[in-house]
């Protein structure tokens, strides 16, 4: 019974209690997701959605799943082969390893590591890396640009999403996101830092590669963007990574600016979930919104009007913090 | 410096001006009809198919076999046939089928139709899965609408009520033959005098 206890109580338990549960919740999240997208662009544009299988067609997606594990893998003859095996997974793993440090309540964090933040910002960038392994190895033409673009977008929005995540973390002085959520248990931090919200809420746009910054994949110019090679299983799982994405950044941004699990009455679960999918939902709001903005004005965006504001918000946010 | 500030704001106005309005159209009712499973109500002046008027008077048709409109049809796809019954005066039909799949819709047979027999109807799901789908046979569709709206169902003549009705009729020309007959000699055996 001890040895059992002690078992339970161990790390490789909760590890792998952990990794079940994140994979579990990436594959519901995903489905759940993709369904949600096309139900709200289809009510902002006056259609029903997808209406046929399942209730208002809650279960489209898994159907649209097994068609896709059903297609053909096709690899092209000129392409570079291992680069382009890799790069699916490549853009899948730190996706699954930013959920490790992401705090669902006061207990249900597979591992509160004392660089959270700091993990998740360097992980994300990796999934630039996958998309121009993915692009390159395509040899394909349009896949090529948008993998370029994905780059080009990366420093444009890199740089301001840290400065802006670093005014909050002056302010609570810790890296560790449990010490974050914790700091606002009084007042969130959207509403000392609105400034940095939107700041945030911007470059995460960017990052997850959606509208108006869907610059790689921009499918009315570049026919699918970096993934234009790619079918079945392996396209799948690029869709599947870009929404786990979205379901990351909007974690972060709900533990930075939105108080994470503080909440009444409900547990803090369920209003750390609440809290996430309205931040996924403002996203695809904009991306029924607002059209694609092109790559020299996202650029000039970045450095002209992103950069100068993150720095003078972190600024100002340190003279307040030295002079109170 | 103050127009960078100003184009920022400005910038930033519009883009929460452009998602009041998606917010806008995401709260209101859609207005895609699912279309198997709703219906929606068609203008009077839709041109569907040609179907035969209810009167409101006798609550049945009012065509009388006269085949204008078979023999107007562009198409030639309405075959009529009628009959006269015993105790009526004029003929009646017992036989209207509409052989929709060639109809152009150009509205011929309702323009010349003497009685105003013929109306245009407001169905427009037409799809069917065989050829036969797309025959309307005109008074079996009379008697479902008598019955939605229901009116009393006109019968559709039987073989069998022809018959009789032919024959009938029959009877009598020879009755009325004999009897004009019977009453003026016949005109040859004047002359024969």
């Amino acid at each position: 019974m001890e040895q059992v206890g002690q078992l339970l109580g161990s790390d490789v338990v909760r590890i792998l209690a952990g990794l079940i549960g994140v994979i579990a919740l990436v594959a519901v999240n995903a489905l759940f997701l993709i369904w949600m997208e096309r139900k709200v662009s289809a009510h902002m544009q006056l259609r029903p959605g997808p209406m046929e299988v399942g209730w208002h067609g809650a279960i489209q997606t898994i159907a649209d799943a097994v068609k896709l594990m059903g297609k053909e893998l096709i690899t092209p003859e000129e392409v570079d082969r291992p680069i382009f095996y890799l790069a699916p997974i490549v853009v899948f793993l730190p996706v699954l390893l930013c959920f490790l440090v992401i705090p669902f309540s006061q207990t249900m964090i597979v591992r509160d590591m004392n660089v959270g933040i700091v993990l998740i910002l360097a992980f994300s960038t990796l999934t630039v890396l996958a998309i121009l392994m993915g692009g390159w190895a395509s040899n394909n033409k349009y896949a090529v640009f948008g993998a370029i673009r994905s780059v080009a977008q990366n420093i444009a929005y890199e740089i301001p999403l840290l400065v802006t995540v670093m005014s909050i973390i002056l302010m609570v002085g810790s890296f560790k996101l449990t010490d974050i959520v914790a700091a606002q248990s009084r007042c969130w931090f959207i509403l000392m830092q609105p400034l940095a919200f939107i700041l945030f809420i911007i470059c995460a746009t960017a990052e997850t590669n959606r509208t108006p910054f869907d610059l790689p994949e921009a499918e009315s110019e570049l026919v699918a963007g970096f993934h234009t090679e790619y079918s079945g299983m392996r396209f799948a799982l690029f869709f599947l990574a870009e929404y786990t994405n979205m379901f990351i950044v909007s974690a972060v941004a709900t533990v930075l600016f939105l108080g994470g699990w503080h909440g009444p009455i409900l547990p803090g679960v369920v209003w750390f979930l609440i809290k996430v999918y309205a931040v996924i939902f403002l996203i695809m709001w904009f991306r029924w919104t607002f059209p694609r903005v092109r790559f020299d004005q996202l650029v000039t965006f970045a450095w002209k009007i992103l950069i100068p504001l993150s720095f003078a918000n972190l600024l100002l946010t340190a003279l307040l913090l030295k002079i109170f | 410096m103050m127009t960078y500030f100003k184009e920022i704001l400005v910038g930033f106005w519009s883009l929460l001006m452009g998602m009041a309005v998606t917010i806008r159209y995401f709260t209101k009712p859609i207005v895609t009809v699912q279309y198997p499973r709703e219906k929606i109500e068609m203008t009077p002046r839709y041109r569907g198919y040609p179907q035969l008027i209810i009167d409101p008077e006798t609550h049945t048709h009012r065509c009388i076999a006269c085949e204008m409109c078979s023999r107007i049809c562009p198409s030639q796809l309405i075959t009529v046939e009628g009959t006269k019954f015993p105790g009526e005066k004029q003929k009646r039909a017992t036989k209207y089928v509409h052989e929709h799949y060639y109809c152009s819709l150009c509205g011929l047979c309702t323009e010349v139709c003497p009685t105003t027999a013929l109306e245009y109807s407001a169905e427009y799901r037409l799809a069917g899965f065989h050829r036969a789908d797309a025959v309307i046979d005109h008074l079996t569709l009379l008697q479902q609408r008598q019955k939605t709206a229901s009116l009393p169902v006109t019968p559709v003549p039987t073989d069998a009520d022809i018959a009789a009705a032919v024959a009938a009729e029959a009877a009598a020309k020879e009755a009325k033959a004999a009897a004009a007959a019977a009453k003026k000699p016949a005109p040859g055996a004047e002359v024969k005098e």
